[in-house]
């Protein structure tokens, strides 16, 4: 799935394993006493695509916030591009680019003037200035619609001038906050390959937060899961599926479970482990799905649980998330989204032809 | 030094051609000070004619009054400028650029500056017109342009203040339409202060609106009273220094809040 990322590894080959972001134990608390980061450390190598997953208010963004100098932490350090970002701040701006969630372009401007004032503010001039900023507008597709206000832009146009305005100073590090939140799924599948180009063709070291599972597997060569201001999990993609060992067994029951009852149950198929149990999901690993499967449907029959539907796949993503956070993704989402992000609904409507 | 100057001149050259843009909301900035010099110049002409008011004509005293009261309600919007910004994401994309955080500040006064004098520059003319006399000549008239500017800066300063600290669009509406009006009549833009309630003038006093006005009146005279001009200006120009530092102060904690 992430060859393209992993290819990229190596285009740097002066220093085959410098690092190009170091996070050691970062700590943010918010005013209002809300913990965001808790001790979050991560590394990532150059010109590889890293992928910081997890659910809304996980403290991606606040991590994000502390690596590009907007925010400081409260304890730890962390480096970009071999700088520190508290004490070099300055010099850590020019060696990074950033698309953060919101989209940060100037709607009363042209696309094009807002690529020349970033290009500008980067110490960009002149001819090269013009030269960059006409060679990212054609290869973001955006060359028709420089001359109009960005207000008329759909949101996958937005969002590629975003990315364009990140790249307009060549930087050494990228940074994208969720570049295809809310995008439509063909915009999204455009910007996949977008990025993934980046990192393979010209050896761009990109740090890419998403809650989107699909997204992390298929761009990042490695991974951190974050779930509560903490790193649960990290490697590639492939390595932590691999960590699960054997495959996945969804069961969806007719009714909730008693979890005791179940436990008792299951305990006569040996070869099922792991198992979880939220409302009328089952989860558990086994090491041969297909020749679990009936053992296991037999056993819940004799036990008069009826069962609505079963089923055994390769590890996905998923399966590692609940594996290390204990709990369904999708699940995770649903109370952080409705309650932290109150924002979230407010910055979509500049989506336009959405 | 003139990597601030470069880039205050960036960000201002954004915010001017935003407003080219915007000609709706430029046209009213520019008509609405003409619907005041008409609607106060019919309306109180006989003023004029009460015993003690002291000025010949109502156009000449009224001038000064409507420049100083549009500066007041202009720059009193600047707020919402910096909370669409924030809100927009753009001003954290400009914090992640390694551009000079003051110039962000410096662009907010340039662009309140051109846009009093401006504004200004049109009710002169328009007074000039319909006949009113500016006996103090062009020296009066500066210095009429600078306190319309110190007020515009003052209150966008103010403006800007409010809009990072409470962060809502409804808190600057209210503040500006609650403050407009009691400003501008607990002054002397349209009333000499010999026919005002004596509690009015003490309040007055307090009023830096007022001190604009009675600064700009002093030098536009026939007689300028320049100490008088001194003492008005000189504090309102330390109050316009005083609440640019208090947005400064707020923009550092906004930062920091991020």
């Amino acid at each position: 799935m992430s060859t393209q990322a992993q290819d990229a590894g190596p285009a740097r080959a002066t220093h085959p394993r410098a690092l190009a972001i170091e996070a050691r134990d970062l700590v943010k608390t918010y005013p209002k006493g809300v913990r965001a980061l808790d001790g979050l450390s991560f590394t990532v190598q150059e010109g590889t695509i890293f992928g910081l997953l997890g659910p809304n208010g996980a403290g991606k963004s606040t991590t994000v916030k502390i690596l590009t100098t907007l925010a400081q932490a409260d304890s730890g350090s962390a480096s970009v591009a071999r700088l520190d970002v508290r004490a070099q701040a300055a010099a850590v701006r020019r060696a990074i680019g950033v698309v953060a969630q919101r989209s940060g372009a100037d709607p009363t401007a042209t696309g094009r003037e807002n690529l020349l004032l970033s290009g500008r503010i980067q110490g960009l001039r002149g001819r090269e200035l013009g030269r960059r900023a006409d060679e990212l507008l054609d290869r973001f597709d955006l060359a028709g619609a420089a001359g109009r206000m960005v207000r008329t832009y759909s949101g996958g146009m937005q969002r590629r001038l975003d990315v364009a305005m990140g790249l307009i100073h060549r930087p050494e590090v990228l940074f994208l906050d969720e570049p295809t939140a809310g995008l439509d799924p063909e915009s999204r599948s455009a910007m996949w390959d977008e990025i993934a180009r980046l990192s393979a063709g010209e050896g761009l070291t990109i740090l890419l937060t998403t809650h989107y599972l699909e997204e992390a597997d298929r761009l990042a060569s490695q991974l951190a899961i974050v779930e509560c201001g903490r790193v649960v999990a990290a490697g590639s993609p492939d390595e932590l599926k691999a960590r699960l060992r054997g495959d996945a067994v969804h069961v969806e029951l007719a009714v909730p479970g008693d979890p005791a009852q179940l436990d008792a149950v299951l305990r006569q198929v040996p070869e099922v482990r792991e198992v979880s149990v939220t409302g009328t999901q089952l989860s558990a690993r086994a090491d041969d799905g297909a020749t679990t499967l009936p053992a296991l449907l037999i056993a819940l029959e004799r036990a008069g649980i009826s069962v609505h539907g079963i089923a055994a796949a390769r590890p996905s993503l998923d399966d590692v998330y609940l594996r290390y956070a204990g709990r369904r993704f999708a699940e995770a989402e649903e109370p952080a989204s409705a309650a932290s992000q109150p924002a979230q609904p407010a910055q979509n409507p500049s989506g336009g032809t959405r | 030094m003139t990597a601030i100057a470069a880039h205050t001149t960036w960000m201002t050259q954004r915010q001017l051609k935003a407003l080219v843009r915007q000609p709706a909301y430029l046209i009213i900035q520019f008509i609405q000070p003409a619907i005041w010099l008409f609607l106060f110049g019919s309306l109180f002409r006989k003023v004029a004619e009460l015993p003690g008011f002291g000025a010949p004509s109502y156009l000449d005293y009224l001038v000064p009054g409507v420049v100083v009261m549009s500066a007041l309600s202009t720059s009193m919007w600047s707020g919402m400028t910096v909370l669409e910004e924030i809100d927009r994401g753009i001003m954290d994309r400009f914090l992640v650029l390694p551009l000079r955080r003051s110039a962000i500040i410096n662009a907010s006064v340039v662009m309140q500056s051109i846009g009093t004098v401006i504004q200004s520059l049109i009710i002169i003319g328009l007074g000039l017109a319909a006949g009113a006399h500016y006996p103090g000549g062009a020296v009066g008239l500066l210095v009429l342009l600078v306190v319309s500017v110190l007020v515009a800066v003052v209150f966008s300063a103010l403006s800007n203040t409010i809009g990072m600290l409470a962060r809502e669009r409804e808190t600057i509406i209210g503040l500006s339409v609650f403050l407009l009006l009691p400003l501008t009549f607990l002054s002397t833009a349209f009333m000499a202060p010999a026919l005002m309630p004596h509690w009015m003038r003490i309040v007055a006093d307090c009023n830096p609106v007022n001190w604009a006005l009675e600064a700009a009146r002093a030098a536009m005279s026939a007689d300028p009273d320049w100490a008088r001009v001194a003492a008005q200006g000189g504090g309102l120009l330390a109050l316009a220094v005083g609440v640019t530092a208090l947005s400064v102060l707020t923009f550092r904690a906004y930062q920091k809040s991020v």
